[in-house]
């Protein structure tokens, strides 16, 4: 589904402050495969996921998304394929447009657009009936701008936006981070449902362990531009985060940086 | 007073169509575009030469449009493509385009290569062919009857061109509203509100740009063209200002009336052009101002709107907050 060859990125090459920011990254997906991300400041993990949504282009490498080399193709061009949820819960929306505006540019997103009504009827109840799963009461509220929605309604719609229309990938970047605990753990929920709902192939970037014990199948830990540990399937269930800090430390041979990485 | 009322309704109507250009760029876009001073003359220039040299004038005022789409889009091509600033960009449009203007009217006779006015005084315009279907109608005596009955001294000449103009105008609002809706529409709009989060949605907001810069300055051409129609000549300093003429009735239009909805802000756009007129049209009847003072009145009544808004609504919080002083006493 999706497969990482390869990939290298240098910041700043040849001057002082030149930057590994990814080291030879090799990385394959299975369709359904749900691989969740950890590492400390600087590791990579944002830099890999611009890599393959495309805001980022390798300097050597290549992204496969279904058996397509995309490589060479425009961030606007792969989207197609990739659903995001980004960290900042205004990143995602459109905030003077409503909610059903919003939706209907999710929508649109598999298709080229044309001038066709973005909200018809029978759209309208699609999306109500999507935005039901929420369970936030937006299905009624389909015509209230998004601006309006608190942080976690509006992350809520954006994880709705991102899936409903089923890509081939799905990437969420520390989509959970900005929001208090409460609502945090609304989006985890959401985001487990809504992934084994629609099967959908995902990677998830997390600063919190336990939550990236807690969702996926597969676990990769990654430091320095490089991935430093793969936890496959048969592993997983049984993983714990003292096996993650002892197997890091055994790796490295130094204890785990930040304190963020634990609390999360 | 009646008459020179009714003179600025007539042209606020018209301008209304520019002030809608002026809302796609600067409101939905969030693109300060001011290729507008240019576009504008553009088309009233083609429209205007196209009718000095035969061409009937509705396939005039389309070339028009047309020539203000393609200017528009090449704006939105040096500021996508080619990483200029939107505000540098328009800007350098509109010297550039002052010189075709120039050329464009030249081609309207053979003795000169650039000419800086076109006049159409003896000209079939659009309103000389409306007014044969209009007047054998004979609503104007009609209307002129009631109208002196509520007590009017001076009557205008005929009602036509309102009549026409604000079927036009409303024709185009209730195009650009059903626009905004449709899916390329939905994603212009999101371009102008978060450029990332429609690139994820697979829209390249370069075209998005492009398209919508496109299809403001066709718009503000068509204005162009009908109101060198109107007034029966273009001119190549027409344009000077226009985008604070547009901007104006923006603002004017949303401060009355609100953004409540797309068709509720593209009707105040069209309202707030005619009231800007209707201000215009009084100032210069102040008994020390010139009609050579027209400019410094602009620039003051947009200062105005941009302004006195802001102190309304600072007035209103310092209303509410007295009031629930008061409550807790």
């Amino acid at each position: 589904m999706l497969k990482l060859e390869g990939i290298t990125k240098i910041f700043n090459e040849g001057t002082p402050d030149e930057k590994v920011a990814l080291n030879h990254i090799n990385l394959h997906l299975k369709p359904g495969d749900f691989v969740t991300v950890i590492g400390s400041n600087g590791a990579g993990k944002s830099t890999m996921m611009n890599m393959i949504s495309g805001v980022l282009t390798p300097d050597v490498g290549k992204v496969w998304i279904d058996g397509k080399d995309v490589t060479n193709l425009p961030e606007y061009k792969r989207s197609r394929y990739i659903g995001r949820v980004f960290q900042d819960p205004m990143a995602g929306t459109a905030p003077s447009m409503t909610i059903e505006e919003n939706l209907a540019i999710a929508y649109a997103r598999n298709s080229s657009r044309t001038l066709r009504l973005g909200v018809n009827r029978e759209r309208r109840d699609f999306f109500r009936t999507a935005l039901e799963k929420l369970h936030l009461n937006l299905e009624n509220r389909l015509n209230a701008k998004v601006g309006l929605l608190s942080g976690g309604e509006r992350q809520a719609l954006s994880l709705l936006m991102a899936t409903f229309t089923k890509p081939s990938i799905l990437l969420l970047d520390e989509h959970t981070a900005a929001l208090d605990p409460s609502r945090a753990e609304l989006i985890t929920n959401l985001t487990k449902q809504l992934v084994e709902e629609n099967q959908l192939t995902t990677l998830m970037v997390t600063h919190n362990m336990q939550q990236a014990i807690d969702l996926g199948n597969r676990l990769i830990m990654m430091d320095k531009g490089q991935i430093i540990l793969e936890v496959n399937e048969d592993q997983k269930p049984n993983l714990t985060i003292p096996d993650l800090m002892a197997e890091f430390e055994r790796i490295r041979g130094e204890k785990m940086a930040t304190d963020r990485t634990l609390l999360g | 007073m009646f008459t020179a009322m009714f003179g600025a309704v007539e042209q606020g109507i018209i301008y209304a169509i520019m002030a809608l250009g002026v809302y796609l760029t600067f409101r939905v876009l969030d693109f300060p575009d001011l290729t507008v001073d240019g576009s504008f003359v553009t088309g009233a220039a083609t429209a205007a030469t196209m009718i000095v040299l035969g061409y009937h004038p509705i396939v005039a005022s389309l070339v028009a449009l047309l020539a203000g789409f393609i200017a528009g889009c090449i704006t939105g091509i040096l500021h996508t493509k080619g990483n200029i600033n939107p505000l540098l960009a328009g800007i350098i449009m509109m010297i550039g385009l002052y010189s075709v203007n120039l050329r464009i009217m030249g081609l309207s006779t053979e003795n000169a290569t650039s000419l800086p006015n076109v006049p159409l005084l003896n000209s079939e315009t659009i309103f000389a062919k409306f007014a044969k279907i209009w007047e054998p109608l004979g609503i104007d005596s009609f209307i002129n009857n009631i109208v002196a009955g509520l007590g009017a001294q001076t009557l205008p000449q005929t009602w036509g061109n309102l009549f026409m103009m604000i079927v036009v105008t409303l024709v185009i609002k209730l195009i650009v509203d059903w626009f905004l809706k449709t899916e390329i529409g939905l994603a212009i709009r999101a371009t102008g509100d978060n450029k990332r989060m429609i690139r994820s949605f697979s829209a390249n907001t370069d075209n998005l740009i492009i398209l919508g810069v496109g299809l403001s300055n066709a718009l503000v051409a068509f204005s162009g063209a009908l109101i060198a129609q109107y007034s029966k000549y273009s001119d190549a300093t027409m344009g000077i200002g226009m985008i604070t003429v547009g901007l104006a009735s923006v603002i004017i239009g949303e401060a009355i009336f609100g953004t409540k909805s797309i068709m509720r802000t593209t009707l105040a756009v069209i309202v707030g052009a005619m009231i800007y007129r209707i201000v215009l049209a009084i100032a210069l009847r102040v008994p020390f101002l010139d009609a050579s003072d027209m400019k410094l009145i602009t620039a003051v009544i947009v200062i105005l709107a941009l302004i006195v808004p802001q102190a309304i609504e600072k007035q209103k919080q310092k209303k509410r907050k007295a009031k629930r002083l008061q409550a807790r006493v």
